[in-house]
């Protein structure tokens, strides 16, 4: 496991997502209304669509193309048509940047 | 140009033929779309949910139902009965399907049970397996009118013109819904719904299935009880007599237009209404705008077309001007394999993404 920079605090509003893309996986990066930040796969569990054009409510993403949502933070699967759950990743802030633990 | 009389060879629309393995190899199966620019911050504050509008409209639409079952049920046996039960029929048999669709996407309410309350109860008004539909909607975004994969193409060619004349009565398609909601509720899942149901859920389509056919048999009851057809005006036949509207509206969001494409402003129309309907319809005639941002509530759809209108094709002026240009459309279709009706672009549209589908075979030979 290796901790790499994925974006700069300010690169992602509060309530939002931001695509990252590393080593050939996508991921996506969460703020939340508190400012602590969170990482998922990237592609819906569903159809393999990118979360980050969705909509975060809360503790929620909600998926662009079919309206599945999960809790970012957990990766739970919350609502049809998601029935798998997502993938998270460790997230820790450190001078201002954003970076996930991957593989 | 005088066209062959001949109607073009009948499609697979299954999805588990040829088609559907067809569309898979052509990489139409879960495909990229193209998409409109809009900035994120933009689209943040459009895709914002908010209860109020859908409470306003579900209160409208419910107290109306209430009132005008109530006008119908009390002038019974006279034709004061008429203009409530008409208005009755729309509210039930044509809101439901707008009112199911809003709900399904989630997009109706902020508040997730409001949307689930909304939800059944339309899905049940509308004859619809509120499982499988939840589903087989969910398909018809990924891949919309993608032969062997969308399980709603409304027209299947070459069209059946009696078969869509029927439609705004509805009694072959009521009749139609009733029996997948008896198989359903038998426990028996066809080999298409298996295909975008996961096993998970089928227990549920069985439950549900299962719930309404059991309002139904109560309705069934209490006909001959009361000695009347008054349970069945109420519930069950609006879905017959006030379905027209549903059926006018919905049959020009992809009529006459393209198939096995990833660029919805070739399959998908936008067309502009009068209030009225717009508000049976939950604005879904801005549907281009719809496909391509799904996750867009109802009443955002408006300030949506605002902002991608000049990247879209020009919009019907009207529903008569919808009919008008996707009629002559449907009927060239029945006898030319490949023909759809090409929108031009205006000037300050990106080019349509043809590129992304332009090594599907049936699409070869066809006549602009």
């Amino acid at each position: 496991m290796t901790w790499i920079t994925a974006c700069s605090v300010d690169d992602i509003d509060p309530e939002d997502v931001l695509r990252f893309d590393h080593g050939g996986r996508t991921y996506a990066i969460y703020r939340d209304l508190k400012g602590e930040f969170f990482a998922t796969d990237g592609l819906c569990s569903h159809e393999q669509v990118h979360l980050c054009d969705g909509l975060v409510m809360g503790d929620q993403i909600e998926c662009p193309k079919h309206n599945g949502r999960f809790n970012y933070k957990t990766g739970a699967a919350m609502r049809a048509p998601v029935c798998i759950n997502l993938k998270t990743w460790p997230t820790r802030v450190s001078d201002d940047v954003v970076e996930i633990e991957v593989i | 140009m005088p066209y062959d009389q001949t109607l073009v060879e009948k499609r697979d629309y299954s999805l588990t033929g040829p088609s559907s393995r067809r569309a898979i190899e052509l990489g139409l199966a879960s495909a990229e779309w193209y998409h409109s620019e809009i900035p994120r911050k933009v689209m943040r504050e459009l895709m914002a949910r908010s209860d109020q509008p859908a409470l306003r409209d579900t209160v409208i639409w419910l107290g109306l139902l209430v009132l005008t079952g109530w006008g119908g049920v009390h002038f019974w046996g006279s034709w004061a009965c008429v203009p409530f039960f008409f208005v009755y029929g729309v509210l039930y048999g044509s809101c439901c399907d707008s009112r199911w669709h809003e709900a399904s996407h989630g997009t109706a309410f902020r508040t997730g049970w409001m949307n689930d309350v909304v939800y059944h109860i339309a899905s049940f008004m509308v004859m619809r397996n509120p499982v499988n539909w939840r589903w087989s909607h969910a398909r018809h975004h990924t891949d919309t009118i993608i032969v062997g994969r969308d399980a709603e193409i409304a027209f299947m060619h070459p069209t059946n013109i009696w078969m869509k004349l029927q439609a705004f009565i509805s009694p072959i398609d009521a009749w139609q819904s009733l029996k997948v909601l008896a198989r359903n509720a038998l426990g028996n899942m066809s080999a298409d719904e298996r295909t975008y149901i996961p096993a998970s859920e089928l227990p549920k389509a069985v439950f549900w299935a299962r719930v309404h056919m059991a309002i139904y048999l109560a309705t069934l009851l209490a006909a001959p009880w009361m000695r009347s057809i008054l349970p069945f005006m109420l519930i069950g036949l609006p879905r017959l007599y006030g379905c027209w509207h549903m059926y006018m509206t919905g049959l020009i969001q992809h009529g006459g237009l393209a198939e096995d494409v990833v660029d919805h402003r070739l399959n998908s129309r936008t067309c502009y209404m009068n209030p009225i309907s717009r508000w049976i319809y939950w604005n879904m005639n801005y549907h281009v705008e719809h496909h391509m941002f799904p996750m867009v509530p109802y009443h955002a759809l408006p300030r949506l077309h605002a902002l991608i209108k000049d990247d879209l094709p020009p919009p019907c002026r009207s529903i008569w001007a919808a009919y008008a240009e996707m009629v002559p459309a449907v009927l060239r279709q029945r006898h030319e394999k490949g023909y759809f009706l090409r929108k031009d672009l205006p000037p300050t549209a990106r080019p349509y993404r043809e590129d992304l589908h332009q090594d599907v075979p049936d699409r070869s030979g066809m006549r602009a």
